[in-house]
């Protein structure tokens, strides 16, 4: 097969029909054009899409209180709920194992200042576990711990954002920071990738929240992730198990929409997870299909080129050519025009994406790229393809008797 | 070198079938020179081509260099082929995008040599036919004469037991077909062993012995005095 000598044979062949070849080769170029172009923007979407989660963990499940809708168990409808410390003490005992990480919130605006600077910025009062919960990634110091929950210590973990706008060019770590006339610590500094709101944000211990604002024990939020064992199934079953009990809980009726909301990312992620593998599935169908169409060019050409040299097949048995010299030329023949036509195709489609990728995030197509996987796949297809359009020309080939090539002369 | 006995073949036509060869016996020495003559339809080609394991008899036995030629596979006739035998074509059957060389160095590739040594090999029997300064041309580039030799060389180049010729100067002027002739007597004065199809007098006279074909029967099989051809060149 790797015999220079037949490698020799093919291009002569090729060369001699070089635009019969160019133009049988122009569908395969074609589908694979269309496929590594279809394919790119579908990564894109992914990406797109893996974006928009980024900065919350995918297995997220937000628990959010407000005012009852409906009267349930003699108690009138606008009631506001309110969750305390003991409702995240319940869910942690109440589920266990089925919670990897788990954080209550508690949101503030506060006018903060160092020396002459000035600016407002969010609080989120947290648990330790919300730096996992909100992939807050600690570049300077540390993030908040347990010792600082039981001490209520004035410490706060700035964003990076809020370093560089009221520390200009010093760095910020162990100084204080006057958040609304109370003089905090900070003991870190955080990058998000969430974007700049994120990093303009100021995460403090949730006990000492509650003791400065209220000197009472309540919760805004409460977030969790779910064991990341749990396929999407078992995970939107936990996650209206969870809602149910808390109804129950706070006395709220089951088919009230916006006293306890519990919001669950993989509701969502399972949906894109279904649309992404559907525009795959629909992506392969398309390319798939435009190839088997090269596929069938292909062929047909390779037959009319085995009936055009049928005399010269009739003349090399003659001399002493095996049928299987005659099948091998034949089909490396289509699996060399399958392939460099497929290759073509293939980088013309990896030139395009890089071309016109960048214009496409306004359609939320991020970044559309081919992987090597497909790359190695598209050669395999091609290699199959080219011998599956080369067999039955091949075949033809070899049956030609050479008495009949030679006798129209 | 070469026995037949008994040969039969027909060929279907529709329902019918057509007797072509009708039991023919033949058999040939070495350094024979032997001109198969009839009239079109005699069976004369039909003959031509199962001596060249091209077709195969439907009765009777063929016996080439004590080898009984039958039931072959198509690989074993490629062998037998390429080993036994050279074909010389009325319209020489050169491959037209292969120049001079390559042509003649064809049933060398299919004997599995090494390039260098079919460029050598290919390149003698070249300048054995005189041709060896236009090893780099096309067919095209080439008259009827020097295309016929430039098929004869590529017939000579795997040093065949027997060379067949099916109307070898069918297509050539008279002037040329004597200078094929001649280069025919000359390798036949060298040993090789030639079977010549024709319908030309003058071409079966310069063969040592000519067999008539009618109908598919053996008609006539006389040795004449030959013709030397170089007279007329």
């Amino acid at each position: 097969m790797f015999d220079r000598d037949l490698w020799r044979e093919i291009f002569q062949s090729i060369n001699m029909n070089r635009t019969r070849t160019l133009l049988s080769g122009f569908t395969v170029t074609f589908a694979i054009l269309l496929f590594a172009i279809l394919f790119g923007i579908t990564n894109g979407l992914t990406n797109t899409f893996d974006d928009a989660f980024k900065d919350d963990a995918t297995n997220s499940i937000f628990i959010m209180s407000g005012r009852t809708t409906k009267a349930n168990k003699g108690l009138q409808a606008g009631r506001q709920i309110q969750f305390k410390n003991e409702d995240y003490d319940y869910i942690k005992e109440e589920f266990g194992e089925k919670v990897q990480y788990i954080t209550a919130r508690i949101y503030k605006n506060v006018n903060a200042s160092f020396q002459n600077e000035k600016n407002s910025y969010s609080v989120r009062a947290v648990h330790p576990d919300h730096q996992y919960l909100e992939n807050t990634e600690v570049t300077i110091g540390r993030y908040i711990n347990q010792l600082d929950l039981n001490e209520k210590t004035k410490v706060v973990v700035i964003g990076r954002l809020v370093e560089n706008d009221l520390f200009l060019k010093t760095t910020a770590l162990g100084k204080y920071i006057n958040l609304n006339g109370i003089q905090y610590k900070v003991v870190g500094v955080f990058e998000d990738d969430g974007g700049d709101n994120e990093e303009r944000l100021i995460y403090m211990p949730i006990t000492t929240a509650q003791q400065i604002y209220g000197n009472n024990d309540y919760i805004d939020q409460i977030n969790l992730t779910y064991n990341p064992k749990m396929g999407y199934d078992q995970a939107i079953a936990f996650s209206s198990l969870l809602t149910r009990k808390l109804k129950d809980r706070f006395s709220v009726a089951e088919s009230d929409q916006r006293a306890v909301r519990v919001r669950n990312l993989a509701n969502e992620a399972k949906g894109i997870n279904q649309m992404t593998s559907g525009l795959g599935m629909i992506v392969l169908v398309i390319g798939f299909g435009t190839l088997i169409a090269g596929v069938v060019g292909i062929s047909n050409i390779m037959i009319f080129i085995v009936k055009e040299r049928t005399k010269e097949i009739g003349i090399r048995k003659a001399l002493g050519a095996s049928p299987k010299s005659i099948v091998s030329i034949i089909l490396m023949e289509s699996v060399l025009i399958t392939l460099i036509a497929g290759f073509v195709g293939l980088v013309l489609g990896m030139g395009i994406l890089e071309l016109i990728g960048p214009s496409l995030e306004k359609f939320f197509i991020k970044d559309p790229k081919v992987s090597l996987n497909l790359v190695i796949g598209a050669t395999i297809t091609l290699i199959v393809a080219g011998g599956i359009a080369g067999y039955l020309p091949a075949k033809k080939a070899s049956r030609i008797k050479p008495i009949v090539a030679l006798r129209d002369d | 070198m070469l026995k037949i006995n008994k040969l039969h073949k027909s060929y279907p036509i529709g329902d019918s079938s057509l007797h072509v060869l009708k039991g023919i016996d033949l058999s040939v020495d070495s350094g024979e020179m032997v001109a198969i003559m009839g009239s079109s339809g005699s069976g004369k080609s039909t003959l031509l081509n199962i001596i060249g394991m091209l077709d195969e008899a439907d009765e009777g036995e063929y016996i080439l260099d004590n080898v009984p030629i039958k039931n072959l596979t198509e690989k074993k006739a490629a062998i037998y082929r390429n080993k036994f035998l050279g074909f010389i074509f009325q319209s020489f059957n050169l491959i037209n995008y292969k120049n001079a060389l390559d042509n003649v160095a064809l049933p060398l590739y299919y004997q599995g040599l090494k390039r260098k040594e079919r460029i050598e090999k290919g390149l003698f029997h070249l300048e054995k036919v005189g041709l060896k300064a236009w090893a780099e041309h096309l067919p095209n580039e080439l008259s009827g004469g020097q295309k016929q030799r430039v098929a004869i060389a590529r017939a000579l180049a795997a040093d065949p037991k027997l060379l067949l010729a099916d109307e070898p100067t069918g297509a050539l002027d008279t002037k040329t077909s004597y200078e094929i002739m001649a280069f025919l007597q000359q390798l036949n004065d060298e040993g090789k062993t030639i079977l010549i199809v024709t319908h030309e007098e003058d071409i079966a006279d310069m063969c040592k012995r000519i067999v008539r074909l009618v109908d598919g029967v053996i008609m006539e099989d006389k040795f004449v005095e030959q013709v030397r051809a170089s007279q007329y060149v």
